[in-house]
């Protein structure tokens, strides 16, 4: 008998699930972290608009970095290679996730990348997402860690209109801020519009084009490094895996 | 558009579910969606609507329980509003998410004769 909605149709049996509809993906995201764990690396998912210069800021950032760091990236692209070239010119080891017109990726995406990928060697693994600031948001990817990038061209009033992308948001990147002088924007309001929606709040002002602030971007990545790991005697550590094949 | 990626996960869930306790029709969904979990409710309905032809969904209702987001200080518990600085008044530490990011199916009612 139906109990829930008293329609007496013997049939019909109430069944409790209670879990995320998602959790499929998380179960994937799960996984990808404890790769990117166990290769004591530190992954970073980058999230914002189309054209927030999520690239450009990784391209200074393997210019601060100045060989000092190993890093990766791999760079959802709806249907160009472009970012991974740009990428892989700045030194920054890449390659692109096509993701066709699906406007954002999934830790399935991430980790059928990863088994193309040398991510061994790397020290920080960026994932750059799909420019957009909702969906991606939605998707655990086995991050260490959230960075949007947020242009000031974008206007003050993102983080009210996108709040789901910003209060997952570990960090806030304000980009091109060297256009700061021919623009009205209002930093103070962004820092406003911030705290209502992202706890803890934390903003960083950069230029990719100056190089204004990428050096505190870089300490903030650096200071969340995992210690490093013991190399395994073969490739890199492996662990409970339902899959039989090999990452690079 | 991820509301049509959230249903296949949606109906995938319910298929499995189906097969363990030998359902063959699906009346109901009950899922629960917060305010903040960034999925769109009318989008969400509208992607059931098309996915759930064709499989043990077919014409199944999808039943949303919607949650508003509310925040308090991990600390004290004192809540903060939605609209304010996401910080304690009293002691200054940032708040956090009680309930409002929610994508989760409750329960689904189906026909289970063995049951």
């Amino acid at each position: 008998m139906c109990e829930t909605c008293g329609c007496g149709d013997p049939e019909i049996v109430p069944i409790e699930v209670q879990e995320r509809i998602l959790s499929d993906n998380d179960a994937q995201a799960d996984h990808n972290r404890s790769h990117f764990q166990g290769l004591g690396l530190l992954a970073i998912n980058l999230m914002g608009s189309p054209g927030a210069g999520k690239t450009a800021v990784l391209e200074a950032t393997a210019k601060e970095a100045g060989g000092r760091l190993k890093l990766g990236a791999v760079s959802g692209d709806l249907a160009t290679e472009r970012d991974a070239d740009r990428l892989n010119a700045s030194g920054i080891v890449s390659a692109t996730i096509t993701t066709g017109s699906a406007c954002h990726l999934d830790a399935r995406l991430v980790h059928r990348a990863l088994h193309d990928f040398p991510v061994s060697d790397r020290d920080i693994f960026f994932i750059e997402n799909v420019g957009n600031l909702v969906c991606p948001a939605i998707y655990d990817l086995g991050q260490a860690a959230n960075v949007v990038t947020l242009s000031v061209t974008e206007g003050e009033d993102k983080p009210l209109k996108y709040p789901v992308m910003f209060q997952k948001a570990d960090l806030v990147l304000l980009t091109k801020v060297d256009l700061l002088p021919h623009l009205d924007f209002d930093v103070a309001a962004v820092e406003d519009a911030l705290a209502r929606v992202m706890p803890g709040a934390n903003l960083l002002k950069v230029s990719a084009k100056t190089g204004e602030g990428i050096d505190a971007w870089l300490q903030w990545l650096e200071e969340r490094r995992p210690a490093p790991v013991e190399q395994a005697t073969e490739g890199h550590v492996h662990h409970h895996h339902e899959h039989q094949h090999e990452h690079r | 558009m991820h509301e049509y990626s959230i249903v296949a996960s949606l109906i995938d869930r319910v298929q499995q579910e189906a097969a363990v306790h030998g359902g063959t029709r699906v009346h109901r969904l009950h899922v629960k969606i917060g305010e903040l979990s960034g999925v769109e409710l009318d989008l969400l309905k509208t992607a059931f609507e098309t996915f759930r032809e064709r499989t043990i969904c077919d014409g199944a209702e999808l039943a949303i329980d919607r949650v508003a987001a509310s925040w308090a200080c991990p600390s004290c518990k004192r809540p903060v509003l939605r609209g304010a600085i996401l910080r304690c008044d009293t002691c200054g530490r940032p708040a956090r998410m009680v309930e409002g990011d929610e994508i989760i199916l409750e329960r689904i009612e189906m026909e289970a004769p063995d049951v």
